[in-house]
């Protein structure tokens, strides 16, 4: 389930980076892009095609095109004609530059669409793998809530009844963002970082027992919640167990696996009475910190040590 | 780990009244449930859960359930959204 293909439109591509259509062929809105590697096609244009990955977006920069400029007619066909029979989903053309006659007859043929933007090569580059790797990016609803507290995204885990959504209200009262509640949808958008959000019919509602639905946007204001957090934290909140063992230093970190990501990870103990927006603020500052290089519970240790070693001279 | 598919068919789908009908039957059971519809899972016992996937009339969907009575739960739930809630 974790590991299926994601695509993404093209048009919406198109309408993100605003690229001019040259050329849109048939049936554009059925283009599928799959692959959030790009190519720039230099070797390709030069003739050697080993390893070439067809389910990339080709990116046509200054270099290709002042290469093909010094060719002839009849080889700039030849090498369109290598290029676009390969079924690749678009070519994009950067820094506004011209368009070659030989192309328009080829991508007909071969129903490619011809892109253009002003961008220069690198810039346009940089910014459409960025953006594919999050489109692409393998993901997972997990139940949960997601809040954004003091800058750290902080997702609550747990059965339900166990009181995340009542948590992340009282979170909210105190100033800090609801990102999700219930259903958070995770995304790996890098090999180290994850992004969770709500799933779109049900963004900044919450659910409270005994009231029912409410909208956390209209009732606290734009500035209580968010549309996407990183995910830095998770704690797991569960029902205060007597004679279970809770950690008592955080000498030990633990992690939980989300996506194939390790995320730091704390459980919770949760008890009627226990104020737990102030128990999920003070986590999300002490892995701030500890981000930060400070760790609390080394540091005592530390302390601890050299007050032994001091006693022993 | 028991599933089941099942079309939902009855007139709004998955929404609002039939949606809290049909958490507080997958509450009443201990096992985990989920319900999976092209291929996003959510926690069956969760009510925005379950509306975020947006589950209109004619949509099919897989209950699964994991834990002591994961059989009976799916069956139920099954059954409740196969007999149109009951409308």
């Amino acid at each position: 389930m974790q590991e299926a293909v994601y695509s993404v439109k093209l048009e919406e591509i198109i309408e993100r980076f605003k690229l001019e259509c040259v050329f849109c062929g048939e049936n554009i809105s059925d283009v599928m892009v799959e692959s959030a590697d790009i190519n720039r096609p230099a070797m390709q244009v030069t003739g050697f095609y080993d390893y070439f990955d067809a389910r990339r977006i080709q990116i046509l920069g200054m270099v290709e095109h002042t290469y093909l400029q010094n060719q002839e007619s009849w080889q700039r066909e030849e090498k369109f004609r290598a290029l676009f029979s390969k079924r690749i989903p678009a070519l994009v053309v950067t820094r506004g530059l011209e368009i070659f006659e030989e192309m328009y007859p080829i991508a007909k043929e071969y129903n490619i669409p011809i892109l253009r933007t002003q961008l220069s090569t690198s810039a346009f580059m940089s910014a459409l793998i960025s953006y594919l790797n999050v489109a692409l990016a393998p993901r997972i609803t997990r139940h949960g809530v997601l809040v954004e507290v003091y800058g750290e995204g902080v997702l609550l885990l747990g059965e339900s009844g166990v009181g995340k959504s009542e948590a992340a209200v009282e979170l909210v009262k105190r100033g800090h963002r609801l990102v999700a509640d219930d259903a958070v949808e995770i995304k790996r958008v890098s090999s180290i970082s994850l992004v969770g959000s709500a799933p779109e019919i049900i963004r900044h509602f919450i659910e409270i027992r005994g009231i029912g639905i409410i909208d956390v946007k209209r009732i606290f204001g734009v500035g209580s919640v968010k549309d996407n957090e990183k995910i830095d934290l998770v704690l797991n909140l569960e029902a205060w167990v007597e004679g279970k063992h809770y950690d008592r230093l955080g000498l030990v970190e633990e992690k939980t696996e989300i996506l194939g990501i390790e995320v730091p990870s704390i459980v919770i103990p949760v008890k009627p009475g226990r104020n737990l927006a102030v128990i999920i603020e003070i986590a999300a500052m002490n892995n701030r910190q500890k981000r930060m290089g400070y760790n609390a519970a080394e540091a005592l240790s530390q302390r601890l040590m050299e007050g032994i070693d001091k006693t022993r001279e | 780990m028991f599933s089941k598919e099942v079309l939902v068919c009855n007139q709004v789908g998955l929404h609002a009244r039939p949606a809290t009908f049909f958490i507080q039957k997958a509450n009443e059971f201990k096992s985990g449930i989920w319900v999976e519809k092209d291929e996003r899972r959510v926690n069956a016992k969760s009510l925005l859960g379950v509306l975020s996937l947006g589950i209109t009339r004619g949509v099919n969907i897989t209950i699964l359930a994991d834990g002591p009575d994961e059989e009976l739960a799916v069956n139920s739930l099954v059954d409740l959204i196969s007999s149109n809630f009951a409308e």
